[in-house]
C-alpha cells in the first residue's frame, strides 16, 4: 500500500502531467492550423464577401461600418489598398488591442487566407497601392549599393544606418527592419503607416524599393566587428562605455591601490 | 587680522604632522608568514601569465587558422574579429595582471617614509641667485638708459618672431573672405527640384498627399564641388492635405497644392532635418530634437532651435515639373547667419 501511494505521488508527477499536456497542445494546433495559404492575387467576390464580414466583426467598430472611419479614432479606409491592409494585418499592428503612441507590432491575429479577404474588401473600395508581387520584393535581384544610397538619404535617419530602429517624439518610434519581411518593407514604404510618410513609386521606384530591401538583407548577417549594441548608436554604446568600460577601469585601479591581504 | 599682521611671518613648520597617513606598525600580508599562501600567489602569478601566452595562442590561430571565406561572409569575419580580439585582451590583461599580483603578494614589502624637505631656500642661496639678476641686468643695461639700439632692436626681433609661424596659419584660414556666399545657395528662378541622390526632376503630380522627397536642385550632380552646394541647398519637400496647411501671411503663394518646401539644415547648428512623422506633421532634428511644425510655416515647437526652417518658394513650370521662384529670403542653416542681414 505504501509504495503504491509513493508511486503515485511521485514528485515529478505534476511536472510530467504539465509536459504531457502541453505535448498533446502543441500536437493539435500542429495537426488542426491549416496549410499556409497559396498566394492568389487575383480576389474573388467571395473573398471580398467575407472580407466584408471580417470587417464588420473586427475592424469596424473603430473604422465604421462603411470605412470611412471616424474623426479622432481610426482613419477612413477607402482607397488605402490592399497593401496597406497587407502590412497593417500582417504584421499585428491591426486590430489594435490598446491605444498608445503608436500601434505596436505583435503576433498576427489573422491567417494568410484572412487577410486576403480583408484586404481584398478594403482593396474594392477605392482604388490604391496593391500588395508586391515576389519577383518585386526579391531582395536577391536588387542592388544592395544603390539601395544603400536611396536608404541612406529617406530611411536612415528614422529607422538607423543599417536598420537598428530610432526614437521619435512622445514615445512613437521608429522600429528595426531586422525582423520585417521584404514584403512588409516594400508595403510601408509605398503605404507610409503611422508616423512614416509616403515614398510612392514615382519618389523610389520599384526597382530602387528592391535595392533598398536588397541593402537591408546585406545587414542582417550580424556586425563584423563583434557586438552591435543593437545598431541604434550613441544611447547603447555611450551606455556600454560609461558603465561597463569606466566601471572596469574603477573597479581595477581599487583593486591596484589596495594592500594585499 | 590684527594680531596676525602684527607678528612677522613665521616659517616654522611642526617637527612632524600628527598623523600623516603612515601605518603605525607593520602588518606582514599572508605570504610574506605562510609559505603555502606564498606558493599559492606564485601560482596564482604564474597561472595570469600563462593566460597571456594562451591569449596571444588564440590570437595567431584566429588569424591564421579560421576561414575567412571568400571576404563576404560577415559571420566568418565576425568570428575572426572576435577570436583575435578575446586573444589580445587575454594576453595584455594576463601580463597586467600578473605583473600587479606579483609586485603585491610577493615582492619585497617594506614601508618607506620620504620626508618633505624645507620648500625655502637657504639664505646664501636665495642672495646668490637675487645677485645674479642683478649683475645680468647690470651688465646689458636695461633698466639703465643705456644702449637703447641694442634694446629696440631685441624688441623688434622678439615681436616679429612669431610671424614665420602665424602667417602660414592665418593664411590657411582660407583667402576667400566673401561672407556673401553663405547668404546664397544654387536655388534660383527656375531651377527644377531634383530627387537626391539621382538628381531627376520631381512632377508636382507624384507628391501624392503624406508623401517626403529629398531634395537637390537638378544640375547639382554635374557640378564641379556638388557637395559644397549641396551643404547649402538640400531641401525636404513635403505634400498635406491642404486643409491641414497653415499658410503663413504673405506666403500665400510659395506652396503648391499643399506641397512645401523647406531647407533641410537646421537652424540651430545645421545637421538635416529629415525625420518626417507624417501624422503630426513635425519634422525633427536628430541632433538636438529640435521639432518644426510643418503645418504651420515650420515654425520651432520643441528643442534648441531659435528659428523656423527657411521656406523655399516653389511653382509648377508648364510642363508639369516643381521649380524654385528664387533663392531663399534669409540665410539657411545656424542662427549665426541671421545676424549679418
Amino acid at each position: 500500500m505504501q509504495t503504491l501511494a509513493r508511486q503515485r505521488y511521485h514528485r515529478l508527477t505534476p511536472l510530467l502531467l504539465v509536459l504531457g499536456l502541453l505535448a498533446l497542445i502543441t500536437g493539435v494546433a500542429t495537426i488542426i492550423a491549416p496549410p499556409p495559404a497559396t498566394a492568389n492575387t487575383e480576389a474573388s467576390a467571395q473573398d471580398v464577401e467575407a472580407g466584408q464580414k471580417l470587417f464588420a466583426a473586427n475592424c469596424a467598430s473603430c473604422h465604421g461600418l462603411d470605412a470611412r472611419g471616424q474623426a479622432g479614432v481610426a482613419p477612413s479606409l477607402h482607397g488605402v489598398g490592399a497593401a496597406s491592409v497587407d502590412f497593417q494585418v500582417g504584421t499585428g499592428r491591426m486590430p489594435m488591442q490598446a491605444s498608445g503612441p503608436q500601434a505596436m507590432a505583435k503576433a498576427p491575429q489573422f491567417g494568410e487566407k484572412e487577410i486576403a479577404q480583408l484586404a481584398a474588401y478594403v482593396a474594392s473600395l477605392g482604388a490604391g497601392p496593391s500588395i508586391p508581387t515576389a519577383e518585386q520584393v526579391d531582395g536577391s535581384l536588387g542592388d544592395a549599393t544603390n539601395g544603400m544610397l536611396l536608404y541612406r538619404n529617406n530611411c536612415a535617419m528614422c529607422h538607423g544606418s543599417v536598420g537598428g530602429g530610432g526614437a521619435l517624439t512622445e514615445g512613437k518610434f521608429a522600429p528595426g527592419l531586422w525582423e520585417t519581411t521584404p514584403t512588409h518593407i516594400y508595403e510601408a514604404m509605398l503605404t507610409g503607416p503611422q508616423s512614416m510618410p509616403v515614398f510612392n513609386e514615382a519618389n523610389i521606384t520599384p526597382e530602387g524599393k528592391r535595392d533598398i530591401i536588397a541593402y537591408l538583407e546585406a545587414q542582417r548577417g550580424g556586425s563584423p566587428g563583434g557586438l552591435g549594441l543593437g545598431a541604434i548608436g550613441p544611447v547603447s554604446e555611450g551606455l556600454w562605455a560609461w558603465l561597463i568600460g569606466i566601471g572596469l577601469i574603477v573597479g581595477i585601479t581599487v583593486w591596484v591601490g589596495a594592500r594585499s591581504s | 587680522m590684527s594680531t596676525l599682521s602684527n607678528q612677522p611671518p613665521s616659517h616654522e613648520v611642526p617637527e612632524a604632522f600628527q598623523d600623516p597617513g603612515v601605518p603605525t606598525e607593520h602588518r606582514p600580508r599572508r605570504a610574506d608568514v605562510d609559505e603555502r599562501a606564498a606558493k599559492r600567489a606564485e601560482r596564482q602569478v604564474a597561472a595570469l601569465f600563462g593566460m597571456s601566452a594562451l591569449g596571444t595562442v588564440i590570437a595567431l590561430v584566429s588569424y591564421f587558422a579560421l576561414d575567412i571565406g571568400d571576404g563576404n561572409d560577415i559571420q566568418a569575419i565576425q568570428r575572426i574579429n572576435m577570436g583575435i580580439g578575446i586573444g589580445v585582451a587575454l594576453a595584455m590583461f594576463g601580463i597586467g595582471l600578473g605583473a600587479i599580483h606579483w609586485a603585491k603578494t610577493l615582492m619585497r614589502d617594506h614601508e618607506m617614509v620620504e620626508d618633505r624637505h624645507e620648500l625655502r631656500s637657504s639664505d646664501e642661496t636665495r642672495e646668490a641667485a637675487l645677485q645674479d639678476l642683478r649683475d645680468g641686468a647690470k651688465d646689458s643695461g636695461i633698466g639703465v638708459g643705456r644702449r637703447g639700439l641694442l634694446k629696440g632692436s631685441l624688441i623688434t626681433a622678439l615681436a616679429v618672431a612669431p610671424l614665420s609661424l602665424l602667417v602660414p596659419q592665418l593664411g590657411g584660414l582660407g583667402g576667400d573672405w566673401n561672407l556673401d556666399k553663405w547668404r546664397r545657395t544654387m536655388w534660383a528662378p527656375g531651377v527644377r527640384l531634383a530627387r537626391d541622390p539621382d538628381g531627376t526632376p520631381i512632377r508636382a503630380a507624384d507628391v501624392t498627399i503624406g508623401s517626403v522627397f529629398h531634395v537637390i536642385p537638378e544640375g547639382l550632380i554635374d557640378l564641379e564641388h556638388p557637395l559644397e552646394a549641396k551643404a547649402k541647398a538640400v531641401v525636404i519637400l513635403i505634400r498635406l492635405d491642404p486643409k491641414d496647411l497653415k499658410i503663413v501671411p504673405g506666403r500665400e503663394d510659395w506652396s503648391f497644392d499643399g506641397i512645401v518646401a523647406y531647407s533641410k539644415i537646421c537652424t540651430h547648428v545645421g545637421c538635416p532635418v529629415a525625420l518626417y512623422e507624417q501624422q503630426t506633421h513635425h519634422l525633427l532634428c536628430p541632433c538636438h530634437q529640435s521639432t518644426f511644425d510643418v503645418s504651420d510655416g515650420c515654425k520651432v515647437v520643441f528643442g534648441p532651435a531659435k528659428r523656423p526652417l527657411p521656406q523655399l518658394p516653389i511653382a509648377v513650370d508648364d510642363e508639369g515639373y516643381i521649380v524654385s521662384q528664387r533663392d531663399f529670403e534669409e540665410p539657411i542653416g545656424s542662427s549665426y547667419w541671421e545676424r549679418l542681414k
